[in-house]
């Protein structure tokens, strides 16, 4: 297991500061310390949409929030978890029980999320889930001990497939990768599609990963549908849209439909072939001014562009700081409970609150990927639709199989 | 409209296509493999970082130093072989008279160093190399459109297989290379420089894979782990052909092509598995492999 620990310069200088007299508060603390766990993928397939640079934002977060919380130093330990539900399970549980961790934070494969927010539920830990797309982690697999912050499957396919509907899309032939992720997004896909008068074609399910997409683009092709919706993430998106390209595919009239798409996905595929993509996302570096100034900073620490995981871990952490230092406490529970009371309005959330099963609602954007001619920069990509509110863009309570929601 | 087992005909033939294709490209990489292995008994588990280090030389080349797609093709192989050449001479010799599993476990390191320096610098997402504009577009064929540049990529790939077949089964050079695996003291009496001969071999194998990385850079989102993914199918595809077969090689490859292009067609889920299930069906009925010889 690779473990790397690290103090902030400046927490050290408040630990020694504070040292000499301890306040009453920081004797609420545990150890004295707020001890923060980033657990992410830094070295695969996940690694440019969180990873080192989602590490960088929550560093950000704890400086600007001045390293320590009613004067006890904020430390942040670090750990790749490869992909693999059992590394992840196993660091999280280490540091909860040997380095008494307080928050679990990053997360982004889906597996490794519900495996680690088991570990908490059994330990009474607190985890906050960014990077991770499956709307069961505030469904079936809820737990008191996590938060799901920047945006999962359901809002995805409710904002792109009913927009795409709306503007004359009908007819879906949906591509859609072989394995828990890809089906459930597809079946929401599917419902929201026909649900608004489209109707489903044909598709096909391709092995996960898969490196050639040629084959699956001749069928899309053939099967006469208006749209190709993209039912998978990652390497494999990038892959089917490169191909889609080469093959001509929106020139003859056929337009794609991203479903899980981020901006490092949309950076490395160049404009020429990810032109006028519609797709929902949390959150745009280039949204409003808050966002431009954030995403300078963060830009002149990285070298990158922020992608909305990467923001998201930014406001989730200072979130749970802000809730540590009013509640005066780092007790799991009691820092959960004041997270939930308090809204969220910061530079990445608009209208966010905390729901009973976990979610983070807040406000999503309907985007379409810019034309080459419209790009004025580099990272000048999305141009942002339309707003989903808040309270439209989740699964309503009242279809929530979690066992903290009381249908 | 005529069908074939309950898929138009159209549809069929622009799979088949594809299949070659893509068969084209099993077949120059497990043609390196082959050569390697068949030549210096090295199991190269390297394979697919030098083809994605190829893909990347191009990448960096335009980038960097405005070397364009043809010069890339001609000297993106020679730079990484010459690469491959101080790989063979300074670590794979040390271990030349230990086990092949060795040779395995070092050339597998070798691979995760540079698939981890590079992720390190450059991240996973990959990036984009700009198809030659003479090969942009596409021809229609009838029954299907297909991208000028897959077509070239059959016709290089297809080349450089014969001339590699040719190299080492027709000339003088090639009959000096199998003697002197076959007999390295016997070739020594003779004069001939047969250390030389093998760095040279195992260099060449890694143009091969480089020269495929080049290829493949207009297709697939140049990233570090592009060659990792295609790795282990391309061993299965020696492996069917017969371990070190050159011929094996080259003719299972394409036929490994289209064998996943027609699955893709009729069963997705399986496309990935297909030619896994090849590789157990020929290891029961024939353990050397369709073009092996018989220990």
């Amino acid at each position: 297991m690779t473990f790397m620990k690290k103090t902030l310069a400046a927490s050290i200088a408040v630990a020694a500061a504070s040292s000499l007299a301890v306040s009453t508060a920081q004797a609420d603390m545990s150890d004295g310390e707020v001890r923060i766990g980033y657990l992410a993928d830094m070295s695969g397939t996940y690694r440019d949409l969180a990873g080192p640079g989602g590490l960088t934002a929550m560093e950000m977060a704890v400086a600007d929030f001045g390293g320590s919380v009613n004067g006890a130093p904020i430390v942040i330990s670090s750990a790749d978890d490869r992909n693999s539900a059992d590394v992840g399970a196993n660091t999280v549980r280490g540091w909860i029980d040997q380095d008494n961790v307080d928050m679990v934070g990053g997360l982004v494969a889906s597996s490794v999320s519900i495996a680690v927010t088991k570990v908490l539920e059994e330990n009474n830990g607190l985890g906050i889930v960014s990077g991770s797309a499956a709307s069961s982690i505030t469904n079936e697999h809820c737990t008191p001990n996590h938060i799901h912050w920047v945006y999962d499957t359901y809002p995805l396919a409710n904002g792109t497939a009913k927009a795409v509907v709306e503007q004359g899309g009908d007819t879906w032939f949906m591509l859609t990768a072989d394995y828990a992720f890809g089906h459930a997004l597809e079946a929401d896909v599917t419902k929201v599609v026909e649900e608004s008068g489209g109707e489903i074609v044909g598709g096909v399910r391709h092995p996960f990963p898969t490196n050639d997409f040629s084959s699956y683009i001749l069928q899309a092709q053939g099967s006469g549908a208006k749209i190709i919706g993209l039912a998978n993430a990652g390497a494999d998106t990038v892959n089917a849209i490169t191909t889609a390209s080469q093959f001509g595919l929106t020139q003859s009239g056929q337009q794609l439909a991203g479903l899980l798409i981020f901006l490092n996905d949309v950076h490395a595929l160049g404009l020429e072939a990810t032109q006028n993509l519609l797709l929902t996302t949390g959150w745009y570096w280039d949204m409003d001014e808050q966002s431009r100034e954030w995403s300078q900073r963060y830009f002149d620490e990285v070298g990158r562009m922020p992608t909305m995981v990467q923001a998201g871990i930014y406001s989730s952490t200072m979130h749970y700081l802000k809730a540590v230092e009013a509640a005066g406490t780092d007790d799991p529970e009691t820092v959960r409970a004041q997270m939930a009371d308090m809204p969220i309005e910061d530079f990445f959330a608009r209208n966010g609150r905390i729901r009973e099963d976990g979610r983070m609602v807040h406000d999503m954007y309907l985007a379409q990927v810019k034309t080459p001619e419209e790009s004025t920069g580099e990272w000048d990509l999305y141009e942002i639709l339309s707003t989903i509110p808040a309270e439209e863009a989740y699964r309503p309570l009242s279809e929530s199989q979690c066992k903290l929601v009381q249908n | 409209m005529t069908m074939i087992f309950g898929v138009p005909l159209a549809v069929f033939m622009g799979q088949l296509t594809l299949g070659l294709v893509n068969g084209a490209f099993y077949a120059l990489l497990s043609l390196g493999l082959a050569v390697i292995f068949g030549l210096l008994k090295i199991v190269n588990f390297a394979h697919g970082a030098q083809y994605m280090l190829g893909a990347f030389a191009a990448l960096l080349g335009f980038r960097y130093l405005g070397i364009n797609y043809w010069l890339a093709l001609f000297l993106v192989p020679l730079v990484v072989g010459a690469f491959g050449v101080l790989l063979e001479r300074f670590l794979l010799r040390r271990i030349a008279h230990l086990d092949h599993l060795y040779g395995l476990l070092l050339t597998f390191g070798l691979a995760l160093i540079f698939e981890g320096t590079l992720v390190n610098f450059f991240g996973v997402s990959g990036a984009r190399y700009a198809t030659p504009e003479i090969l942009q577009g596409g021809l229609n064929l009838g029954f299907m459109f297909l991208p000028t540049y897959r077509a070239w990529v059959l016709v290089a790939a297809l080349a450089m297989c014969l001339f590699t077949w040719f190299m080492i089964e027709r000339t003088r050079l090639g009959a000096y290379l199998r003697a002197g695996t076959e007999n390295s003291q016997l070739m020594q009496a003779f004069g001939v420089n047969v250390p030389l001969l093998i760095t040279l071999t195992y260099g060449f194998g890694v143009a091969l894979a480089a020269f495929a990385g080049v290829l493949a850079a207009p297709l697939y989102p140049v990233s570090p782990t592009m060659g990792s993914s295609l790795l282990i199918v391309v061993f299965a595809v020696v492996v069917i052909g017969g371990m070190g077969s050159i011929l094996g090689a080259i003719i299972t490859g394409l036929a490994m092509g289209i064998i996943e292009g027609l699955t893709k067609v009729y069963y997705p889920e399986a496309s990935n598995t297909v030619i896994f299930f090849v590789m157990i069906l020929v290891l029961m009925l024939r353990p050397v492999g369709l073009f092996g010889k018989e220990a």
